[in-house]
């Protein structure tokens, strides 16, 4: 896993592209222009207060939760604590979702059910922290708070079903899969 | 209202690791800058891009193709976009914010984040090569339907 916090140059480009555009309205469409500089200067200043919040806390988590933590951890419990520990592993991250891939493969390979590797993912991917906490100042409470509600409902439903199809088909290829997969 | 909950999380949280461990308090407010700097980029361009958007493109256009007129189409659409396209959270969220507050309906917004963080087209071929194809395609497929599922509903409840 590359760990680089340089910046793109390929988005460096693009800001530049847009910095362009951003000076070339103000003579070719002077009567919208004006618009475009409210909207995204209101913008600026909305994104500046949630800014310190989410960054702070995403540096938090990645300090006192570690990916080798929720590695060691997960996979180990099964039933409800198990759910329960997939679920709060995959809110408390910060990472996009690829990092959670070969945690999840590993936690596979250590014998963690494929609903709660399912879940993980699925928390980790829809209803991560930092990201709700956009999600309020950005869409409201009864938005976020609703689609949060939904969206774990979904999670644990489709790992549910995602276990069943899957040792289902491993049921009518070879036996001793399952009994890798059940471990 | 919602800024008020957001920083006392924040205070919350920044009071217990300071208490328990200065210099990891230290280290998390580097990692959060670094995470910051490397983001920022985006986060201008899409400041800008919302800027240009509701700045040329009139509300009534926004409602008329994401809005409640556009129906379950708009939202098809923009659950395909989500679903093909990798945008970071915290770059597309305030995107589908002003959407929203233009005219675009609860459920195709609601749909847009669903499908964009829970289905990943783009991230597939890493999500294959560490957890099968048959795992990828099922996840993806069932996250996809759901996704409508949970658009729909809150379509219904948040008028």
């Amino acid at each position: 896993m590359k760990k680089d916090a340089k910046v793109s140059p390929k988005e460096l480009v693009i800001l530049g592209i847009m910095a362009a555009v951003f000076i070339f309205i103000n003579f070719w469409f002077p009567s919208q222009a004006n618009n475009v500089y409210s909207v995204s200067l209101d913008y600026l200043q909305e994104m500046a207060l949630i800014i310190p919040p989410v960054f702070i806390l995403m540096g938090l988590f990645d300090v006192w939760v570690p990916k080798s933590f929720i590695q060691k951890y997960m996979g180990k419990e099964a039933g409800f604590k198990g759910i329960l520990l997939a679920f709060v592993f995959g809110t408390i991250p910060t990472g996009p979702v690829y990092i959670a891939f070969p945690i999840a493969a590993a936690m596979l390979k250590k014998g963690a059910r494929l609903m709660n590797i399912t879940i993980f993912l699925g928390t980790w991917a829809a209803a991560k922290l930092p990201q709700l906490m956009i999600e309020l100042k950005f869409l409201g409470a009864s938005f976020t708070t609703l689609r949060f509600v939904l969206t774990v409902l979904s999670v644990i439903i489709i790992g549910f079903l995602v276990e069943l199809i899957m040792l289902k088909k491993q049921e009518q290829a070879t036996t001793s899969n399952i009994s890798e997969i059940n471990k | 209202m919602e800024l008020i909950l957001i920083y006392s999380f924040l205070i919350i949280g920044l009071a217990i690791s300071i208490y328990k461990d200065r210099d990891k308090t230290k280290k998390a407010f580097f990692i959060g800058g670094k995470i910051l700097v490397k983001m920022l980029p985006s986060l201008l361009i899409i400041v800008g891009l919302v800027g240009l958007l509701l700045g040329f493109v009139p509300p009534d256009t926004i409602g008329f193709y994401l809005g409640k007129d556009a129906g379950f189409i708009g939202t098809i659409l923009a659950a395909t976009v989500g679903a093909i396209t990798f945008i970071p959270s915290i770059v597309s969220i305030p995107l589908a914010g002003s959407l929203l507050r233009s005219g675009a309906a609860v459920m195709t917004i609601a749909t847009f984040i669903t499908t964009l963080t829970m289905v990943g087209t783009v991230t597939a071929p890493l999500e294959i090569r560490e957890l099968g194809v048959k795992f990828t395609l099922l996840r993806n497929l069932l996250s996809f339907t759901f996704a409508l599922l949970i658009g729909l509903v809150m379509g219904v409840i948040l008028i």
